[in-house]
């Protein structure tokens, strides 16, 4: 299921193309320190799924240190744009993709960049929490450094622990009980452990895939608290169906929709108050007005 | 709980506190499927318990002869009334031992390998190649092992027992460091049959882990590959946790079978009756074999050992996959990941 396809990714556009153009920076860097936040310039994706086409030529610029919206209808291609930009999309078998996305300049699907150091650097929260069932809340946070084997010592693995688990806003909720296992907590607290997992490995950019959707209202809040700190130290981009969600987290959003039997598209982007209170696009202003979708 | 708003309609008669008595409501369809489903569930249950009870029956005029001695007697010679199974007991296990050293990690690496490294279509020729040999007749490779494997297995055998020879189980009666070296002390041995053994414990493990590790959910195998995790990292925190209680029951499953496995053994072991840890050297003797070779010139008293013999094999392998059954039925079944 996740096997053998990654390498077997096609990229028609990299063979029409050539490779010129991926020695020369395309974004200001935002300084190539470890940590951080970092910005994403994602041009002209396009995805496939076998022979579906699933998104055209999308392009979009994600500022450093900003929560980014994606929002659209089911089905027009936001998670798989999301998948994009960390290299999720080719586990998928038969997935294939086109198209540059450049971090600090860098295109993360240049070769000599292997997935599992783009997914080091880009973290990815998911739809419906995830922790490892048999491991202890402790093991959960910092399960990301074993699986990259990145060694820390144990007082900088429980300083690590309590740091995540702060910036994720669970701390407080399981300081008490970090040796019992990650499946004793909550919805809401699962999905806060995926995201401190996410953030020991101090990813320069977390991508948030509907994180709320299995999450009852007050544990959304949380989650949203969370996305509201977390931005000056990691670029967020988050998939939501909620639109009261993407205008109160967000500083830019991007509207995607697939019209009958086309590939997704971008139909506008910009800053988030713009989107919601003057959209430029008919489609735009009845989508966030909930008139279809 | 008391919760109505107003008073309770008239038509109601009382309120019980008890729980309620609830009939199932089948459909005679569903009857009779019902019935005939227990009844074929019962005839299962009956045969076994049968063949039990018939061996355990069979068994008292030994056991009443021999008594205890039966267990401890190595030599099998009805002549001078010395029967036991104490040798053939650690042959049986040293056979199996053999074969599930080998077989379990390849069969944990070929499962590994369908689930998640192979292509889709060779794992779908992987599967088919895997549940062949399952269906390959066990005489077959009892014949594979004596006329392919062995002539080529000995030298193996030799190289073992040169260098680890210090180690009793690689100890070899004789001059391994000789410039013509006895073939023959290292054929038709423990360690031969238990590599015959293996190939046909390897598809029954390899099935039950593969069903396993194909339903670790896919939300864990990508919030570890999100980490940055190889695959093999996936496989190490999320398939082999999840895994755990098929790996150990598919494992057992496998052992029951190498325990009891019979004609691949005939073919290969020459019988020897001495308890020994020496699984290189030629002669050794499994219960199965017993019962197999002896079974054909037996006198009555003789055939009760043998049945003795066999309740005992009977009780081990039950205890095995009874063991299996419960580590399987105990493993996680993903339901804890639900929110």
């Amino acid at each position: 299921m996740t096997s053998g396809t990654e390498a077997a990714v096609a990229r028609p556009q990299e063979i029409r193309r050539g490779r010129e153009v991926s020695t020369t920076p395309r974004s200001p860097s935002e300084g190539d320190s470890r940590r951080g936040p970092a910005g994403l310039d994602i041009v002209e994706i396009s995805a496939w799924f076998g022979e579906t086409q699933v998104l055209d030529d999308v392009s979009l610029s994600v500022p450093s240190a900003t929560v980014t919206a994606l929002i659209g209808p089911s089905g027009c291609g936001k998670s798989t744009f999301l998948r994009i930009l960390n290299r999720m999309h080719e586990s998928v078998p038969g997935a294939k993709m086109a198209g540059e996305v450049y971090l600090n300049g860098e295109d993360i699907y240049a070769p000599g960049h292997r997935p599992t150091d783009v997914r080091r650097q880009i973290g990815m929260v998911f739809q419906k929490p995830n922790p490892f069932p048999a491991m202890s809340i402790a093991d959960n946070v910092v399960a990301g450094l074993a699986l990259t084997n990145t060694k820390v010592s144990r007082s900088d693995r429980t300083d690590l622990v309590e740091t995540c688990l702060t910036r994720a806003g669970l701390w407080n909720e399981v300081k008490d009980r970090l040796s019992r296992p990650g499946s004793v907590l909550s919805g809401g607290q699962q999905q806060r452990l995926c995201i401190a997992r996410a953030l020991a490995v101090q990813p320069k950019v977390l991508l948030m895939d509907e994180p709320c959707s299995a999450l009852d209202p007050t544990s959304t809040r949380r989650v949203e608290e969370t996305i509201a700190e977390l931005r000056y130290d990691v670029t967020i981009v988050i998939v939501t169906h909620n639109m009261q969600q993407a205008s109160r987290v967000s500083q830019q959003a991007a509207f995607f929709l697939a019209e009958q039997d086309t590939p997704g598209g971008i139909v506008e982007c910009g800053p988030t108050t713009d989107m919601f209170s003057n959209p430029s696009d008919q489609r735009t202003a009845d989508y966030v007005n909930g008139r279809f979708g | 709980m008391t919760s109505t708003i107003g008073a309770p309609s008239p038509l109601v008669p009382f309120k019980r506190k008890e729980p309620r008595l609830l009939l199932p409501g089948l459909d005679p369809s569903d009857r009779i499927f019902h019935g005939t489903a227990r009844i074929i569930g019962m005839f299962v249950l009956v045969m076994t318990g049968a063949i039990g009870i018939f061996l355990g029956y069979q068994s008292i005029p030994t056991l009443h002869h021999y008594g205890f001695h039966f267990f401890t007697q190595t030599a099998w010679q009805p002549e001078l009334d010395k029967i036991g199974i104490a040798s053939v007991l650690v042959g049986t296990f040293e056979v199996a031992l053999v074969a599930m050293t080998v077989a379990f990690p390849l069969a944990l690496m070929l499962a590994l390998f369908i689930t998640d490294y192979a292509p889709k279509r060779v794992k779908s020729w992987l599967i088919s190649a895997v549940d062949l040999m399952a269906a390959v007749p066990s005489i077959i490779y009892g014949l594979w092992g004596f006329y392919l494997l062995q002539p080529q297995a000995i030298n193996l055998a030799r190289w073992l027992s040169q260098y680890f020879g210090w180690f009793p189980l690689f100890h070899v009666d004789t001059d391994a460091n000789a410039a013509v070296w006895q073939q023959s002390r290292y054929t038709s041995s423990a360690f031969i049959a238990g590599l015959a053994v293996s190939m046909m414990a390897i598809p029954l493990a390899c099935a039950v882990m593969r069903a396993v590790f194909d339903q670790a959910p896919i939300g864990e195998r990508e919030a570890a590959m999100a980490l940055g995790a190889t695959r093999f990292g996936v496989a190490r925190t999320v398939v082999f946790p999840f895994a755990k209680g098929g790996i150990i029951g598919g494992t057992m499953l496998a052992l029951g079978r190498a325990l009891g496995e019979t004609a691949a053994v005939l073919i290969i072991v020459s019988p020897d009756f001495q308890i020994k840890a020496r699984i290189l050297e030629a002669g050794t003797q499994t219960t199965s074999a017993l019962i197999a070779g002896y079974f054909g010139d037996a006198t009555k008293s003789q055939l009760s050992a043998l049945l003795t013999a066999g309740f005992v094999l009977f009780l081990i392998t039950l205890v095995v996959n009874t063991g299996a059954a419960v580590v399987i039925g105990r493993s996680r079944s993903g339901a804890s990941t639900e929110i």
